[in-house]
């Protein structure tokens, strides 16, 4: 049902579809503010009873919140950095998970929460995102693209979408950064740390930007500090840091480095000055 | 956790606004605008769930607008209120300045329950002040008293608050329009 909705609609449209909320334009309106009325599916103002929330089936899936990604922004562009262990309670499902999606050759996006559900909503942004391109012959903003994926998954608010992302990239008015959730937050800033390893990263990060001008073999040794000691505190988080940096001519893949080198390498350098 | 507040004075409206954009225990932002300019002179201050309220008052940002293209004029402030009860968890303060009944403080809930208030304000923080406002307020105010009010709310809440709250935007509205004052940042807890 909803699927089919979405893949038709050329640019969502969301007066229509999935929630009640949409029941809000009534025929009351017409007249005073010049709304137009629901369509077909001209839901009802029914405030949805508290026996819809919370209990739904989609509380019993379990999804992959393990995970640490964070992403800042500094002179030189954006460093987005991701760990890649993926669990299912205590287990651990793999430690190869890539959670750096390439929306396109400008825009990256992260994922954390639930794997299918932000491959495929970042995958249908992609689309979006092309669509754009080719309407208005140049290519679509930060702001822009991060919006789109927004009211795309509010739609769904409520209804088990599990999606912590963030849409990272460079445009016309340099580098952009924004964080896009499942619960609607969409929220532009310098620094983002999303996952169960978050806090850890963001402790690192913080305190690191502090000194300002970074050169780009800081800020990357920066992200990668921040993912390892996420890891070394999380245990749901793991595998390996891949690092990517958004500049001017789009994002380049920096470097993959597993963990526990990293680890190794840390110890090694900590003996040397002692 | 968020905080709202407005005081009417006899030809103005102050309104305040935290700036903290929060997802669960985190700060995720500092500089967040809660305010939504609905139109010259009016200002609609939402907080709430997260999506809701800048999905919500963006609906009706555009949708006044659109009214004041369609009939050249703009919406006065009472009918901007009309709203039926609406899955939106957020709460509102509606402030602004209307041409024949002056200054306006309204504030709205939830559950669309309406009133219009010589002083208003949402959020835990509310209580803390509330009572200042009610000890303190007089119609008469001049602007620097209310923004002297406005500072003895805020120090009540960074005494008293256990969540930091470390700025808040400030606007006035009178007849010549919106004017952004001086953030306001409570230094040092006492």
């Amino acid at each position: 049902m909803a699927l089919a909705n979405v893949l038709q609609s050329e640019s969502v449209d969301f007066s229509n579809y999935g929630r009640q909320r949409r029941g809000f334009a009534s025929g009351l309106y017409e007249t005073e503010l010049g709304v137009e009325s629901v369509g077909g599916d001209n839901l009802s103002f029914a405030v949805r009873t508290a026996c819809a929330d919370g209990d739904g089936p989609e509380r019993k899936i379990e999804f992959l919140h393990g995970t640490t990604t964070l992403a800042f922004k500094f002179q030189h562009g954006v460093i987005v950095a991701v760990d890649s262990r993926a669990t299912a309670g205590s287990y651990i499902a793999s430690q190869t998970v890539k959670k750096v999606i390439e929306i396109n050759p400008y825009l990256l996006g992260t994922m954390a929460g639930g794997a299918a559900d932000c491959s495929f909503w970042e995958r249908l942004l992609a689309r979006q995102c092309r669509v754009y391109e080719l309407r208005n012959k140049e290519r679509i903003s930060v702001a822009a693209a991060s919006k789109l994926l927004a009211n795309m998954v509010y739609q769904y608010k409520g209804m088990g979408l599990s999606m912590g992302t963030m849409v990272c990239g460079w445009d016309k008015t340099g580098p952009g950064l924004y964080y896009v959730d499942s619960e609607g937050n969409r929220v532009c800033g310098d620094l983002f740390a999303v996952g169960s390893g978050s806090m850890y990263a963001y402790g690192i990060v913080d305190s690191g930007l502090k000194q300002q001008n970074l050169t780009v073999e800081e800020a990357c040794d920066l992200g990668r500090r921040a993912i390892y000691q996420a890891t070394y505190r999380d245990a749901y988080s793991g595998g390996q840091v891949n690092l990517y940096h958004v500049h001017s001519q789009g994002w380049t893949r920096v470097s993959q480095s597993d963990v526990l080198m990293l680890h190794q390498q840390y110890q090694a350098e900590k003996a040397e000055k002692a | 956790m968020e905080y709202l507040i407005g005081i009417q004075g006899p030809d103005f409206v102050l309104v305040a606004a935290d700036n903290v954009a929060a997802s669960s225990i985190i700060q995720m932002k500092q500089d967040q605008d809660k305010m939504f300019k609905l139109s010259d002179k009016i200002l609609l201050l939402c907080v709430g769930e997260a999506g809701d309220t800048v999905q919500f008052a963006e609906y009706i940002q555009k949708n006044i607008q659109l009214y004041k293209m369609r009939n050249e004029h703009s919406l006065q402030q009472r009918y901007g209120n009309d709203l039926f009860p609406t899955p939106y968890h957020v709460n509102l303060l509606l402030a602004g300045f209307d041409e024949t009944d002056g200054p306006g403080l309204y504030f709205m809930d939830y559950l669309s329950a309406l009133a219009k208030a010589p002083f208003a304000a949402h959020g835990y923080g509310a209580y803390l002040t509330l009572s200042i406002l009610d000890r303190y307020y007089r119609p008469d105010l001049t602007r620097d008293e209310a923004v002297e009010l406005l500072k003895k709310c805020i120090e009540e809440l960074n005494k008293r608050l256990i969540i930091n709250l470390p700025s808040f935007s400030v606007r006035l509205i009178d007849k010549d329009g919106i004017h952004d004052l001086e953030k306001l940042v409570p230094v040092g807890a006492k």
